[in-house]
């Protein structure tokens, strides 16, 4: 049962993720997206990390991805037709970074020895509070701040005299 | 699998959704009848009283209309996503219910984060809004839907924000355990609920809930006087009934997660014999659930629409530092004790 949901949702997000790339509409690359983000959290709570899947809901689909919606709504972008050109020299890189980052997953499929179980309260959100607020609490501090930054940015921007 | 779908386990589930989805569908259908016959009581006037005794019938009536009337297109719409929206505003707003306990047996789901599950699912309705309005190929629709998808971005924020004392104070994410936190009285007749812990949180909640919905007077997203029905001008028959529907069961499921977390969930005084006592729970939840749809529908009949500019400006600068202020006087007093 399990193994069917996972090839099912995996499926799905491989899926949308191609579907990401090569629509031409960036409304339907952003749609995509949205599905792509769902599917992972199916994922994450077939992991029984019911937190994290919810918690990568709310922030990615349900704000970040409305905010893109927004936007593009907003500016009312026509269907992408020429982009092909510009992305010439990037598509040479992508070829060597993609072979890199197939390598590297290879590598890490190849050390895993068996499934590790899951410890039980790996998900919960005090196992993921505690660890945030005591081994991780340097990067929890600096994102915070580089947030604190963006934002202030986006003042800046916004009121050109303050 | 098959083994599972027959056993006794499976079968109590199953007639649990059924009970439940089938309850919820039906309270639907008479909300937009109360709806009608309260707001005509207001405004001094008989509401849809013709069809069937007290005009019990109508929403069967409505169903049928919605049922029966011509599929239309707009021109130039966006077929695909068109069709799409009403199902993806439809589906989170059922799903929720999922995860609501109705009475301490009476839930489909028993999950630990499921405060937080009904916030993620809540927070994808958006779309069918944002996209049905974009996909009609219109300039209403599109205003609407521009309006709804930022209202809805600010309100998220203050709506969640305002439920996270509630959390400090009980020490949980699962609704199940929330209400079980509120069990019992202070001095013997005061009961243990949240509300009188959190009552700048339940105000803010309740006030963000309304606007979360759309609903008057933070309906901008579909102000008929200005925007003819704002995302839906486009929408007729069953389409436009999906897009009703999901408003109303979002109306439940805010009105749902307030009796939860502020008053007390299925918590009651309990009496009477046994099988009274098996549906107490879910009278006592279901009537607090009711108090809160007459205070949707009496503000609705009664507070005129506030401007925009107006909108933005109360959920950013007032009610934002509201819920953050709430937030730290809370976790203060919770680390003291």
């Amino acid at each position: 049962m399990i193994e069917l949901l996972f090839l099912l949702f995996a499926a799905v997000a491989v899926g949308s993720a191609i579907n990401v790339l090569v629509q031409k509409h960036v409304l339907y690359s952003s749609l995509s997206l949205i599905v792509l983000l769902t599917a992972i959290s199916a994922l994450f709570i077939l992991l029984q990390a019911e937190f994290l899947a919810v918690i990568n809901v709310i922030v990615y689909a349900g704000a970040i991805m409305v905010l893109f919606v927004f936007v593009i709504m907003l500016l009312n972008l026509p269907a992408d037709e020429d982009g092909a050109d510009r992305l010439r020299w990037l598509k040479l890189i992508g070829i060597p970074m993609g072979l890199f980052l197939l390598l590297m997953v290879a590598r890490t499929v190849w050390r895993v020895e068996g499934t590790a179980a899951a410890p039980d309260l790996a998900g919960t959100p005090q196992a993921i509070g505690a660890s945030l607020f005591t081994d991780y609490l340097l990067p929890f501090e600096l994102t915070s701040l580089l947030i604190l930054i963006a934002l202030m940015g986006a003042v800046v921007f916004a009121k050109k005299e303050l | 699998m098959i083994e599972y779908l027959t056993s006794r386990d499976f079968l109590i589930l199953f007639a649990k959704m059924i009970v439940i989805f089938g309850g919820v569908m039906g309270a639907l259908a008479y909300a937009t009848l109360l709806e009608r016959r309260l707001m005509a009581f207001v405004q001094m006037r008989p509401g849809p009283n013709r069809v069937g005794p007290f005009g019990l019938l109508q929403p069967i009536a409505d169903g049928l209309k919605f049922l029966f009337k011509e599929q239309t297109v707009p021109g130039n719409a966006n077929v695909f996503l068109y069709y799409a929206a009403p199902i993806l505003s439809m589906i989170p707003a059922l799903l929720s219910f999922s995860v609501i306990p109705f009475g301490p047996d009476l839930k489909i789901a028993d999950i630990n984060v499921s405060l937080l599950l009904i916030f993620a699912i809540t927070s994808l309705g958006v779309y069918g809004i944002v996209l049905g309005g974009w996909a009609s190929n219109s300039k209403y629709p599109l205003m609407g839907a521009m309006r709804s998808s930022a209202q809805m971005l600010s309100y998220e924020l203050s709506l969640t924000l305002s439920v996270v004392g509630v959390l400090m104070i009980a020490n949980t994410l699962s609704l199940t355990n929330l209400v079980q936190s509120q069990q019992g009285t202070w001095f013997g007749f005061i009961p243990r609920w949240n509300v009188f812990l959190q009552p700048v949180g339940f105000i803010v909640y309740f006030l963000s809930g309304i606007a979360e919905t759309n609903r008057l007077p933070f309906d901008l997203a579909e102000s008929e006087q200005e925007l003819v029905a704002g995302w839906h001008t486009e929408y007729s028959g069953m389409k436009f009934a999906m897009f009703f529907l999901a408003e109303y069961a979002n109306m439940v499921t805010v009105s749902a997660l307030a009796a939860i977390m502020f008053l007390g969930g299925w918590n009651g005084p309990m009496f009477g014999p046994w099988w009274l006592q098996m549906a107490l729970p879910t009278i006592w939840f279901v009537s607090k659930i009711v108090v809160f749809l007459f205070i949707y529908m009496l503000v609705r009949a009664t507070i005129p629409r506030i401007r925009y500019d107006q909108l933005m400006h109360f959920g950013w600068k007032v009610l934002l530092p509201l819920a953050l202020a709430n937030i730290l006087v809370t976790s203060f007093i919770v680390a003291i004790l």
